[in-house]
This record gives C-alpha cells, structure tokens and sequence, in this order.
C-alpha cells in the first residue's frame, strides 16, 4: 500500500521529469550512440580490436597513470586540503585560487607548459635528468600531467569533510592517550576516507580520458608512451569511425565498471565510520 | 509519490520545446558569404588570398563578399565537414582526407580531381629538413636520417597528414634507390623511425619540439613550415636542407557541390578556386613559400625553390588508398616498424 505523505517542498514531479529528460539529453543519449555506432562492428573485429598489442598496451598504461596520478592526489591534496582548512596564514586566499588553476586553464596550454618545464633542456626537467630521472616522453611525464589536473579535484572534494571535522574530537582522542599516528588512523582518517575515495575518483575519472595535456608530455611512441585516447584519435583520423566508437565503448566500460566499484568501496566506508 | 501523469507531460512539454527551436535562420544579408575549410598552416596564406579575391570580386559589381575561414588538422576537418560543417570549398593537406568527404558524405562526386588542373592542386610542396645552424650532423640527404645516433622529429603518420607525407617520402626515396625492392624499403624507414624520439601528434607539435625544446637533430617537414619556421623563430638559428629527391606534396582544392549549390555560392566558389591558378594567386602562393603551378611564378621566386628530383604518391604507391591499406592502415607497415621481435 502506498501512503500518501505531505512534502514540505513541492515540485518532485516537475524537478524529477527534468532531471530525467536533462541526464538523457546530456548524457545518455550521446553514449548510447557511442554504443550504437559501435555495434555496427562485427564481434570478430570488435574483438580483434580490443585485444590489439597497442590497444592492450595503451589501456594499462592511461589506466596505470591515472591511478597513480589519482592516489599521489589523494595524499597530497590531503596535505593541502588540511593547511588550507586548519591554517591561518598570509597569502591563503591566493594559495586557494592556485588550486583552482589546473580547471581553468585550456589542457593544451597546461600541456605545453609541462613539456618545456619537464623536456630535457627545461630547468626541471635538466635538474632531474642529471639525477637520472628522464619526465618528458616517458610515462612519468603522463602520470605528472595527470596530477597537475586532477589536483583540485581532490582538494575541493576535501575541503567541506575536513571543515566539518570537530578539532575537539582530536583533543578528546588525545586526551583519552592516542598518540598522534593513531589519531590520524583511527580519528581523522576513517571520518574523511568517503570524501578521499570521492576526490580519487573524480580525478581518476577524468585522468583517464584526458588528452590535451597529455599529448605534448607523452611523445606518443607506440606500445611506450601512447594513450588510449591518442588511439581513438589515430582512428578518427583515419576515418575509422566504428574501431573508434568500439574503443570509446570499452573505456566507457572500463571507467564504468571501476567507478562502481569506488562507489561501493565509497559506500562501505562510509558505513563502517556511521556504525562505528 | 508522484503524479507519472503529471511527470510525462512536463517532459513532453520540454521534449517539444526543444524540438520545435531548430530550422530557422538562413542567409538574410545582402552579400555572399564564403567558407573555406583549411588545414593549419594556411592560415596566413588564405588571409592574403581572401583579401585580394574579394577586392577584386566586389571590383567587378557583383556585391559584397565575406570569406570565413577555418583552420585545423587537415583529417579533423574533414570529418568536420563530414559530419555537417557547412563548407563551400575545402582546402585540405591531402587527397585522401577530400576522398573521405567524397566517400562518406557524397557532397562532391568521386572524380572531383579531375575538375581543376594539376590534379586540383594550385600549389605544391615538398618534404625537406630542418637542421640546426652550422648543420652539426652533416645532413645531407636521406642516408643522413637512417644513421644510428642521427634523432629525427617527425609528427605520428596516424594522426597527422603531414606526418603521412613525411612517411611516405622516406618510403619512397627508398623504393627508388632500390629498385622497387619493398623489403630493403622497409627497412630503411624502420631505421629512420628508430632514430625518432617523440611522435607529435601534429605537424606544429613537432616543429615545436624541434625549435623550442631544442630536440632531435633534423625536422623532416613540408618546404613551406621549414621556411615559416625560420621566420618565426631565429632564421639563422636553422638551415634548411634540400634532399636530393622527396615527394610532391600535393594539397588539393575542391569544390563542396551539395553545399554550394544549397547555399547559392557556387559562382563565388569557382571563381575563389580559379582565382588560385590566376598569376595573381600564383605570386601570393609563391610568396608563401608553396610551390607554385605557374612556370612565371616560380622563375619569379627561383632562389625560395631548388630544384629536386620530385615523385607523386602515385607513383611510389598507387594512391592515397593503397598507401593507406598499407602503411597506415591497424597492423600495417608503419605499425610493424614497433612491434616487439621486428
């Protein structure tokens, strides 16, 4: 039996059949078209694609890099969401609005910049050369384009967890005798771990499709240094438009799959903190 | 819970409000207005070229005439074109790229080469090398690329058309020097892509690596990028190193029928290609570094042009899709160079 209840807010039905059109305007229906078009491909063809060396090569190193990139996010924009949240100090408005620049600016640009920066006769990328370190052209280079624009990501996602985090809660955990590893592990972390989880996969997500910032650091060798999305452009170059769509359609997989399972794990955490 | 009534109507409300706000618009001005889709590095030589065709135009009464531009890779724009950018004419890097649109959208008949002289083509250029000042390496010629310890910068053959070019120039020198021999070809060019570190996914992205990020000892390019690239930074920080034979890189004009003739340009859009044989056009492509078709205009700029020994793709491979189905088609030649074991 449904019970009839009263909302306070009305408008569920107009809200809810905008949402439904708007997510299907913008979103499903450019994918299912994705989808469409690729299974114009036979399934020999569509397999032989998938299972390509340079198809297989450049899937594990775009989802590779942006894991990395992704979790060297996670520790370090913790750092930074913590200062930025807990610290006074002089300039932090314009620390706040650096972390915002990797946004803003068009990915090519910020690609370009990372390349004469990192290159080897860039003043970064010549320090770290003579230690034996080579950035540009390699797949580090991609992993640290891949950190500069997924940094804010991670720190927005932060930002609000830690702002709601009561310092008295440290103070009872310190006056109750934990030390201050134990603190972090046991006080702060489990309370942040769902915004953590939420900033990775977000960075993650878009790491993993990126390709402005990437192209220029990358040097695009086959089967070294070429991401997935240098593939699907290759093909598109070629007038390939079906292997194109069918490589599409397996990372829109892929990322599918992988963020479900974040989800969960976002889930998990998140219920495991409540109950505990 | 929610009235699904009331829910199915207000998204058929919005349903029809987007769907009835197409279809409008249209040409209300006075003038004509031309789209030429281009490919990147034409940018300022179009902008000459619309100038002077437009001034002489409107000099013969038949009213005013704006040229929009376009510029991007050659294959993007294509597939622009393909997929509805209202193009009258398409100035691409090669023929393959306009055979697409042919293909695929049927705008234009497949035989559109053979409309306009020289194989469509006003202009031409070649593949040459950049080298740093003083020619360091001692290049030469083609052997010079093939050394071991010799970096060559070269865009990636499959996502840029400039790239292909540059591809196929290697490749075809040496076909010729071997006699037609394919596995001696092959591995010349493997060798040559040995000595390539980094595959820009573009033409420009290459010169840029090569000039600002001071990599690799030669560029192979297209004659015209050599001589803009010295303008545009240090002209005696580069030399640039004419080969004793390349290709003849064949950047073709065309005529977008369908979409002329739906926007009633089609008058201007011939009189804008012919304009590019005329020996006006012919002197501003030469002064832009393309070679031009005129024998005159190239006397004019003699010392901008060596003389070279110069083959057609059709020649060294039998056209743009047999070059493609071979080298850079998945799996072929240019594919094999990277595999493991080869």
């Amino acid at each position: 039996m449904i019970v009839k209840r009263r909302r306070f807010i009305p408008g569920l039905g107009l809200t809810l059949g905008f949402t439904v059109f708007y997510l299907s305007v913008i979103v499903l229906v450019p994918l299912w078209f994705l989808v469409l078009r690729s299974s114009a491909l036979p399934w020999p063809q569509l397999w032989e694609i998938v299972t390509d060396t340079r198809t297989v090569a450049s899937l594990r190193l775009t989802l590779l890099a942006s894991l990395g990139a992704a979790g060297f996010n996670a520790a370090m924009g913790f750092v930074v969401a913590w200062s930025l949240v807990r610290y006074q100090f002089p300039g932090k408005r314009v620390v706040d609005a650096i972390v915002d620049l990797p946004f803003a600016l068009p990915t090519a640009v910020s690609g370009i910049a990372l390349t004469a920066i990192y290159s080897s006769n860039g003043w970064l990328g010549g320090i770290l050369e003579r230690l034996g370190i080579r950035v540009a052209f390699t797949p580090l280079g991609i992993t640290v384009a891949l950190v500069f624009i997924g940094l804010p990501f991670v720190v927005r996602a932060l930002e609000p967890a830690l702002e709601d985090l009561d310092p008295a809660v440290e103070e009872a955990a310190a006056i109750l005798g934990a030390d201050r590893w134990q603190t972090f592990r046991r006080v702060i972390l489990p309370a942040v771990a769902p915004a953590v989880i939420s900033g990775f996969t977000m960075a993650f997500a878009r790491a993993v499709g990126e390709y402005g910032s990437v192209v220029f650091i990358s040097g695009n060798m086959p089967l070294k240094t070429e991401i997935a999305s240098l593939l699907i452009i290759a093909k598109l170059e070629q007038f390939d438009y079906a292997g194109a769509t069918a490589l599409g359609t397996l990372m829109l997989a892929i990322a599918f799959v992988l963020l479900l399972a974040i989800n969960l794990l976002q889930w998990w955490s998140a219920r495991r903190y409540q109950r505990s | 819970m929610y009235n699904p009534l009331r829910l199915l109507s207000s998204l058929a409300f919005l349903v029809c409000l987007a769907g009835c706000g197409g279809s409008s618009g249209g040409n209300g001005s006075s003038g004509t207005t031309l789209r030429n889709v281009s490919y990147d590095p034409t940018r300022e030589l179009y902008q000459e070229i619309n100038q002077a065709f437009s001034r002489q135009w409107e000099a013969s009464g038949t009213g005013i005439l704006t040229i929009e531009q376009s510029h991007g890779g050659s294959g993007k724009q294509a597939r622009a074109v393909i997929d509805g950018l209202e193009a009258d004419v398409v100035t691409l890097a090669l023929a393959y790229d306009v055979d697409a649109i042919a293909e695929r959208s049927r705008l234009l008949p497949a035989d559109w080469q053979e409309r306009l002289p020289n194989n469509s083509c006003p202009y031409t250029s070649t593949i040459v090398f950049l080298v740093r000042k003083g020619n360091p390496k001692g290049i030469r010629d083609w052997e010079d690329l093939a050394k071991p310890g010799t970096a060559v910068i070269t865009p990636h053959p499959k996502t840029s058309g400039g790239a292909r070019w540059n591809y196929l120039a290697a490749w075809g020198y040496a076909i010729k020097k071997h006699g037609g021999d394919e596995a001696k070809a092959r591995e010349f060019v493997a060798a040559v892509y040995r000595n390539v570190p980094v595959l820009d996914s573009g033409a420009r992205g290459s010169t840029t690596t090569f000039a600002q990020r001071k990599l690799g000892d030669v560029l192979m390019g297209w004659e015209n990028e050599a001589y803009l690239a010295r303008k545009e930074f240090a002209a005696d920080a580069f030399e640039i190193v004419v080969p004793s034979v390349s290709i003849k890189a064949e950047p073709p004009v065309a005529l977008i029928d369908a979409v002329a003739e739906r926007r009633g340009t089609r008058k201007a859009a011939q009189a804008y290609l012919q304009f590019l044989y005329s020996p006006e056009g012919q002197e501003i492509v030469a002064r832009h570094y393309y070679r031009p078709y005129l024998l005159e205009a190239i006397e004019r700029h003699r010392g901008n042009f060596q003389p070279l020994e110069l083959f057609t793709v059709e020649e060294v491979c039998g056209g743009w899709k047999a070059a493609h189905d071979k080298h850079f088609r998945d799996g072929g030649l240019f594919d094999q160079i990277y595999q493991p074991g080869k």
